[in-house]
Order: C-alpha cells, then sequence, then structure tokens
C-alpha cells in the first residue's frame, strides 16, 4: 500500500503561497507513488480560491473552513489537524514563521518523530528516512535518521524543493470541516503591525553594501557607508546588526526583513545563513567579503573576498574612488 | 510572576568557524569558544525586565554536560534567582523531544506562571519550546519579540513573521513562549558579576530524579554524521594582495553596473 502524505499548503488571503508547489515534490521524493493530500485551513472565499488553486496542483484538497480561522492560529489548526489526519500519515508542513509555530507541538500530539527543517531527502527504506538537514547557520550538513512507521512531522526549508509549476493536476475538494471539530484556543490573533518604512528603502536600490556580524562593531559601519557613497548605493544589513541597534529595522535585508532586488550585492561579513539569502531576489552579483572561506555566503557569490572587511573596505573604497 | 527560562550552552557563532571531524562524527570541540545560547541570553533578559515590573522570580535551567553550569551562572549575574542543572550521559545523545521531556519534568516540580525558550539554538531546530508546551497542555507562541502584561491571567505578545510584520496575540497564562532575538537589550555581565555568583549553590538533577527512565529520552531522530556538500562552483575567489584585489573587483563592479 503506498503510503498518504500531508502538505499543509499556506495561503495568504487565497494566493497560494510559493512553498504550495514545493511540497508535492518534497512528498514525491519520499514516496514517488505517494497519494498527496492538500491541507487548506481558513474561511469562506479567499479558502475557495485557494482550494481551486490547490486543486491544479494536488489529486485531493481537504478544505476545513471555519470563521476564526480567517487568520492561520497554529493553536486552533494543531487540534484540528490531530482530528482529521489519519493514523500513520507523514504531515510535511513548510518551515516558516507558521511552520515553527505549528509543527513541533503537533509531532507530539500526533506522537509521532519531528524532523524540522529540512532541505533533502538522502533516501528511505522502507520506513526508515534519512534526511538532510543543516546545523551552525548552514556551516554544516548533517544526516537524520528515523523511523516513520506510526507516521511524521517534517518542516521544509521553503526553496529547498523545486516547484511543481505543471498545474496538471485536476483535484478533488473534500470539505473536512466537520471532522476537524470544534476547538477553542488560548491564545487569540488580535491584529497584525506591519513593518515601518525607514528613511532609505534599500528595496529600490540598484546597489547595496550590506553588513553582517562580520563588521564587529557599530562604528565600523561608517566603513560600508563611505564604501556605499563611493558606489551610488545604499547600506543594509543581516539580523544581527538590527538586534545590536547599530542600524534600523528597514535596513534588514531577510525574510524577517525586506526583500531586495538589487543589480549589484556586496555582502560584508555576512555569514549567509539561508533566512538571510532568501531576501536577495532578481539574481544580482553578489560579492562576498569574509574572513572565513567556508562561509554558505560564498555558495551564493559570484565573486568572492577573503579578506577581513575592516581592513579590505577602506582599501576598496579608495579603488572606486581612483578608477572610477 | 513565576517564570523558567530554559538555555542552552553552545558554540558561540561570532567567535568559530566550525569544522568537522575528518570522520564526519562530531564537529571539531577542541578549539571552539562557548557561550550562551543568543536566543536564549534575550530570554532571560526579558524574563529579568517582566520580574523588576511585576515581581516574582527568574529560575534559568539547562540540560547539559559539567561545562553547562557557566552558561547558569553567567544569566544568574545577569540577575536570574535560581538555576537548576540538568546532567546526565543518557541525555547527551537525545534530541529535542527527550530534551522537552526533561524540561517538562523540571516545570512540574515548580510552580510557573511563564516558560521561556530561545527561538532556536545551534542546531536551527527550533523545536523544543514547542514541544514542551504540548508535552504540558498550555498554550505556546514561537518567535516573540514583544511581551506586554495585560492582567494576572493575560499577556499580549508580538510574533516576528515575515517581512518583518508583527503578529499581535493574546494568550492566557500559565504559557510557553520562544523568545526571538532584539526583543530588548541583554544587558552586559562584567567578570565581577560572575564572580559574585561563583559559590552559589545549583542543584544538579539526573533523570532519577525527574521521574524519567533513559528508554524514555532515547533519541527517535537520530544524527548520524556531520558533512560539508560537494560545492557547487561557488563563488571565484579573487587573488592577491589587497591593492590587487581591489583593483580586480572595482574592474568587476563597473562592467556589472555596481558603480554609478
Amino acid at each position: 500500500m503506498s503510503r498518504e502524505i500531508f502538505a499543509y499548503i499556506e495561503h495568504h488571503d487565497g494566493v497560494l503561497d510559493d512553498s504550495a508547489l514545493e511540497l508535492i515534490n518534497a512528498a514525491k521524493k519520499i514516496d514517488e507513488s505517494a497519494n498527496v493530500v492538500a491541507l487548506v485551513f481558513g474561511s469562506g472565499d479567499n479558502l475557495n480560491k485557494a482550494c481551486e488553486e490547490a486543486a491544479k496542483t494536488y489529486n485531493t484538497v481537504w478544505k476545513i473552513d471555519k470563521p476564526d480561522l480567517s487568520y492561520p492560529n497554529a493553536e486552533l489548526i494543531r487540534p484540528m489537524l490531530v482530528n482529521i489526519l489519519p493514523k500513520g500519515s507523514v504531515c510535511l508542513v513548510p518551515h516558516d514563521t507558521f511552520g515553527i509555530d505549528l509543527a513541533p507541538g503537533l509531532s507530539v500530539k500526533m506522537d509521532v518523530p519531528y524532523i524540522p527543517d529540512v532541505v533533502g531527502i538522502d533516501k528511505v527504506e522502507g520506513d526508515k528516512i534519512i534526511a538532510i538537514r543543516q546545523e551552525y547557520s548552514g556551516q554544516v550538513h548533517t544526516h537524520v535518521e528515523t523511523d516513520m512507521a506510526n507516521g511524521i512531522v517534517i518542516t521544509i526549508r521553503p526553496g529547498s524543493f523545486e516547484p511543481d509549476e505543471s498545474k496538471s493536476a485536476s483535484g478533488e475538494i473534500v470539505d473536512k470541516s466537520a471532522d476537524a471539530g470544534d476547538v477553542e484556543a488560548k491564545r487569540k490573533f488580535i491584529e497584525i503591525k506591519e513593518a515601518e518604512a525607514g528613511e532609505v528603502d534599500i528595496t529600490q536600490a540598484d546597489i547595496l553594501v550590506s553588513v553582517g556580524r562580520g563588521i564587529g562593531e557599530q562604528e565600523n559601519i561608517e566603513l560600508a557607508e563611505e564604501l556605499a557613497e563611493a558606489l551610488g548605493g545604499v547600506v543594509s544589513c543581516s539580523r544581527p546588526v538590527v538586534d545590536a541597534k547599530w542600524l534600523d529595522h528597514s535596513r534588514q535585508v531577510g525574510t524577517s526583513g525586506k526583500t531586495v532586488k538589487p543589480k549589484v550585492y556586496i555582502a560584508v561579513g555576512i555569514s549567509g545563513a539561508f533566512q538571510h539569502v532568501a531576501g536577495i531576489k532578481g539574481n544580482p552579483f553578489i560579492v562576498a567579503i569574509n574572513t572565513n572561506p567556508k562561509a554558505p555566503i560564498f555558495q551564493v557569490a559570484d565573486v568572492g573576498v577573503v579578506e577581513d572587511c575592516i581592513e579590505f573596505l577602506p582599501v576598496l573604497t579608495e579603488k572606486v574612488k581612483e578608477m572610477k | 510572576m513565576e517564570i523558567l527560562v530554559c538555555v542552552k550552552r553552545v558554540p558561540d557563532p561570532a567567535e568559530n568557524e566550525i569544522e568537522i571531524k575528518s570522520d564526519g562524527s562530531d564537529i571539531e570541540r577542541d578549539d571552539l569558544v562557548y557561550s550562551v545560547n543568543e536566543w536564549d541570553n534575550y530570554a532571560v533578559e526579558e524574563a529579568i525586565q517582566i520580574k523588576d515590573k511585576v515581581g516574582g522570580s527568574v529560575t534559568v535551567v539547562t540540560v547539559g554536560d559539567e561545562e553547562s553550569d557557566e552558561v547558569l551562572r553567567r544569566e544568574m549575574a545577569m540577575g536570574a534567582d535560581k538555576g537548576i542543572h540538568i546532567n546526565d550521559e543518557a541525555l547527551e545523545e537525545t534530541d529535542g523531544l527527550g530534551v522537552a521531556k526533561a524540561l517538562k519534568a523540571v516545570v512540574e516540580k515548580g510552580n510557573y506562571d511563564l516558560i521561556l525558550t530561545g527561538a532556536q539554538a545551534d542546531d536551527g531546530a527550533a523545536q523544543v519550546g514547542g514541544m514542551l508546551a504540548a508535552l504540558l497542555d498550555l498554550p505556546y507562541a514561537s518567535l516573540v519579540n514583544y511581551i506586554e502584561i495585560v492582567d494576572e491571567n493575560t499577556l499580549k505578545i508580538g510574533r516576528e513573521i515575515e517581512g518583518g510584520n508583527q503578529e499581535i496575540n493574546e494568550i492566557k497564562l500559565p504559557c510557553v513562549l520562544s523568545i526571538q532575538t532584539g526583543i530588548n537589550e541583554p544587558r552586559y555581565v562584567g567578570i565581577r558579576g560572575i564572580r559574585k555568583v561563583a559559590g552559589v549553590e545549583i542543584p544538579e538533577m539526573e533523570l532519577s530524579d525527574l521521574g524519567l527512565s533513559e528508554d524514555e529520552v532515547a533519541p527517535r531522530v537520530k544524527r548520524l554524521d556531520y558533512f560539508i556538500p560537494e560545492m557547487g562552483e561557488g563563488a571565484e575567489i579573487l587573488e592577491g594582495d589587497m591593492e590587487e584585489i581591489a583593483e580586480k573587483l572595482v574592474e568587476l563592479l563597473k562592467a556589472k553596473g555596481g558603480i554609478k
């Protein structure tokens, strides 16, 4: 008998998240012959739109329609999933701010193993699965193994599997709202507060000089500003620089910051964690300056400079002024 | 408010390049500089700030070997009142669920209103807080970057979501929250502060003290090895002295529209 694999489909007001098309390929990697069921939670018209869209990719779509799911509250969705998922289910969830909220507790409530933030499936032999993860912000990879005979919850890192753009399915939409039950949660969603716009709009810049933890201290950011000025660009940054309050949050590139699409991106002292790299779109020319030749940023960069950025930046700025 | 904060001793990301042993069994740990997991440090600071506002106490707990004592003392030097050290060989090879089970036993021995963890640690799994909440049947919120006390039973919290937006929720106490970096500015801890707590007794507990068996914490998910994947082409590394590198780079930038 082939395995039943469930894919949690995220949508924003009826528009599917990119992960929705990636999870089906992760599922196929686990079991080519699996029947992959899309799980779509929400309410009303937006939910119907999302289900119809999901049915172009998945042969079966389970729709769970509840008035209090107009915003996806993981504390409500978790007990509903426990109610509807059959024993032995493989449940795939995107590893994003929703998946992180939902999935660890889901595995406990289903009493099945949990593999978080998977970037690849190495092999499946019977009920044994070996998946690939990363540790230390992507500096090393690991193989992890578990037994999924009784089911499993796996979160899949967005962007790790190719999206299935074929839209070749004409799936059946099954209403599972009644089976999901009426649940209550001790956590209530109130509202979304939008990020404030900063004085500089890094999303519109063609040239970004982006600083990370390797810049060392706040005063050194001046070195990046001088280079940016010489180039005609602006300074952006990675998360640790914002956490340290050296630069405003509006300058942060990454999943929890801004998505940028420059022509040239100069990463200065940035290790290149996936949350950061995910914010760089539009295939820019990427230059990485970092003392650690093994930093993951060198894998996405076009050109690398293995030097201490604090020494190298002034040299580079001078050269720019000289040669421009 | 009685607050428990779960902390972990990890290699300091600012101080280390992680290398793998030649047989892939572990990372090279000999020369690593360790510190408290960055996210946990924000969680402890938040707990202390809450205590300063409404009273109560802050307890820090860790699951780890002998050396983990130092991170408990560091967090106590910040202002945590008590430390609990869970140290048992059987926990060395456990997984996130095993750690969560040990922490559950600690929670049940106390009377905590609020339990905080860091949003994630060195393995990037971001799992222990969510598992702990589920084991305890308590409400949970992850990636919390704002906490406001509404009344003695309720918190208003912000979760950091995609795009830097913030998801505002109300959550009932007792609850478990995983804390995101940037929620506050953790205070500096000097040598003098650490000396002050050097003599404080920190109770150590083994599995048997927690009413757990080795079987219960045996890992369901096992790490088989560490490896560096076959690299793609990667970046072209510019060679030469700094002047030469800078010159090559400027030529490239000019060609790619990187100079206006």
